[in-house]
């Protein structure tokens, strides 16, 4: 079976985003990219599937800029196969990107599609779910636990209040949630060995699916910042303070 | 305009989430809710007092019993034909549902928004809150998921909506639920506490982490959070996780105990009230957003605490 796991280049988790002066976005410049941790995840998934025997062959793809094929080689560095970058000249919203993602997967045919739950820059958690809704396929969303048994994939999903387990018929999607697994590094001969695995690319135009953004961001600016608080000297003056609020009696 | 609100509830009840998000659509038009699931009627009727709502809809249906959003997604779209958007709460089942129903409708979904600007303007928050975006819809219907903590709620009493029954529901045949583990707990609900102590790393275990937290809790009758790193290190259940990827919550109060306040948990709290910050090390991060700090050892601070509320 194979897998397909696309994977988004975003600001690195460890840097704080800031709003850039103008209001048209957040500044990207000469900051730190990393791949989307929850897309970590999903490779680190597909690659434990695969030493299972359960996998035979690991396809990333990546929509973005051309730099996306950084966060392409980190993938094949970790273990996937082959990677597929398609670049566009404007932005792609997951309504778009799950489009490209459909014709991608009617060519590769593939039996699952894990995706990170987010991307941690728009914070959407949307792709994947669009992406099973144009296949038609079952989506095992949020998930901490995959098993892959025959025709079916059973899915334990991080729900609100506790775990809830589905069964999906294959091909599926599964979207990561961070407890799924903890995503190995890279070694240093991996990452060789990752400059000389094949990677296509391609444009949004070859694969003629319309892309154009249907949402328009008016503006993007800081959030309100809360006023500095005070501290308070032991547990006696805090207990004061509780009891003024009307927390504590 | 006409909006369908999809309601999050357990058969009987209706879960607050929904409240918040008939307020976002009560700014939208006309409000229709539509209960989908199996032996509903309970619900169905909680919803219809709900104030400022007209119509609920309800499917009782076994392929709709736990909200599988592969069956539930299409009998939506098919309701969508009479109405112009749809919001869900921002819940797991409103977030594993809505994007469905969106892609199948060839809309653009609106995520998490915080507020409604106009009827196809709304901001919402990118990059773990740390900045809101204004988005505009050219979309003729709107999908929207509604973030609970920036909306009141709706009054759970005064409506007297019609309620009627819809059909078409159908099994899609590519899912099945099998089960679910879910933590019964006596203390309020992370998502409408009105007072939370959550607790960090720095609690070491799980067994300090019942010891010191929880009669902390119980003696403010609070819902009990942890960061990240408590849950990963197995303290406390994944869905006692607040921030970017856990919980969002806004309570009055929010005592955050040995967290350090990273970006991505600050993401899940800071629009609390008054947020206290109990830590040993005066330079964490949670000092910058706390109202009220302390520096300290908690394993000192918290039992303390405790004896003399
Ligand atoms: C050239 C270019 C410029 C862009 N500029 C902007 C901009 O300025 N502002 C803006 O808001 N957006 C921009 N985008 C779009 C943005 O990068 C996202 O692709 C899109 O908004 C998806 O939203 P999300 O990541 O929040 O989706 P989510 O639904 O949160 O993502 C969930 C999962 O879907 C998969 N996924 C999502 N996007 C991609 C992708 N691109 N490639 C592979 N897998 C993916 C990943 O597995 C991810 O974990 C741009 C895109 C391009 C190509
Ligand atoms: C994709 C992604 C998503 C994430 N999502 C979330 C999320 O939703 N929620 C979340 O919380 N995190 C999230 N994180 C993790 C986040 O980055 C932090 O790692 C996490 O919040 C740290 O938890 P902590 O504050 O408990 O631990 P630490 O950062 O280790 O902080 C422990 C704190 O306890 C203090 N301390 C230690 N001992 C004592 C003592 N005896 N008395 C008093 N204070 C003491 C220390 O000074 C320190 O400040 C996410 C990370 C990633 C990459």
């Amino acid at each position: 079976m194979k897998v397909l796991v696309p994977v988004k280049r975003v600001l690195d988790y460890n840097v704080k985003p800031r709003v850039k002066a103008d209001g048209t976005g957040i500044d990207l410049a000469n900051v730190k990219m990393s791949m989307n941790p929850f897309d970590e995840i999903a490779v680190e998934e597909a690659i434990r599937l695969k030493e299972k025997g359960v996998v035979t062959e690991i396809v990333v793809v990546s929509i973005g800029e051309p730099k996306s094929q950084d966060t392409l080689r980190t993938a094949l560095a970790m273990g996937a196969d082959r990677a597929i970058l398609v670049t566009s000249d404007t932005k792609v919203e997951p309504l778009g990107v799950a489009k490209l993602l459909k014709a991608i997967a009617d060519e590769e045919q593939p039996g699952l599609v894990i995706l990170g739950k987010q991307a941690i820059d728009d914070d959407n958690n949307q792709t994947g779910q669009m992406l099973a809704a144009l296949t038609g396929w079952g989506q095992g969303t949020f998930a901490s636990k995959v098993e892959v048994e025959g025709d079916f994939v059973t899915v334990t999903r991080e729900v609100d209040g506790g775990a809830e387990t589905e069964k999906l018929k294959l091909p599926a999607i599964v979207t990561t949630d961070l407890r799924l697994n903890e995503p190995r590094y890279a070694s240093l001969p991996n990452i060789m060995k990752a400059k000389s695995k094949p990677l296509a690319t391609k444009t949004a135009a070859d694969f003629g699916v319309d892309v154009s953004p249907r949402l328009t961001t008016l503006k993007v600016v800081e959030p309100a910042k809360r006023s500095a608080g005070i501290k308070v000297a032991d547990v006696d003056e805090l207990v004061g303070k509780l009891k003024a609020m009307g927390v504590a009696k | 305009m006409s909006v369908l609100v999809w309601v999050e509830h357990d058969g009987a009840t209706v879960k607050d989430a929904t409240l918040s998000t008939v307020t976002a659509a009560g700014k939208l038009g006309d409000v229709t809710l539509l209960v989908a699931g199996e032996g509903v009627s309970g619900a169905a009727e909680a919803a219809a007092k709900i104030a400022g709502v007209t119509k609920v809809l309800v499917a009782d249906d076994a392929a709709l019993a736990h909200a599988l959003a592969e069956n539930v997604a299409p009998l939506i779209v098919t309701l969508m034909a009479d109405h112009d958007a749809f919001l869900v709460p921002s819940t797991t089942n409103g977030k594993n549902i809505a994007p469905r129903v969106a892609a199948l409708l060839d809309v653009m979904q609106i995520s998490d928004i915080l507020s409604v600007e106009s009827a196809d303007t709304f901001t919402r928050p990118i990059y773990a809150g740390n900045a809101i975006a204004t988005v505009q819809s050219k979309d003729a219907k709107k999908v929207i998921s509604v973030r609970g903590t920036a909306f009141e709620k709706a009054a759970t009493e005064g409506g007297s909506a019609t309620i009627e029954p819809v059909s078409g529901a159908a099994d899609a045949g590519v899912s099945t639920y099998v089960g679910s583990e879910i933590a019964k707990s006596e203390r309020p609900e992370l998502t409408s506490a009105k007072i939370i102590v959550s607790g960090g790393r720095a609690l070491q275990n799980g067994e300090n982490f019942h010891a010191l937290i929880e009669p902390l809790a119980d003696k403010l009758g609070a819902g009990v959070g942890a960061s990240r790193a408590a849950v990963d290190a197995g303290y406390v259940p994944n869905d006692y996780q607040v921030g970017q990827t856990g919980k969002i919550v806004a309570p009055e109060v929010y005592v955050a105990i040995g967290i350090s306040g990273a970006i991505q948990h600050l993401a899940g709290m800071k629009d609390s009230k008054t947020i206290i910050a109990i830590n040993k090390d005066e330079d964490a991060p949670i000092f910058q957003v706390a109202d009220i700090g302390l520096v300290g050892d908690l394993f000192k601070i918290v039992p303390e605490l405790t004896e003399k509320l």
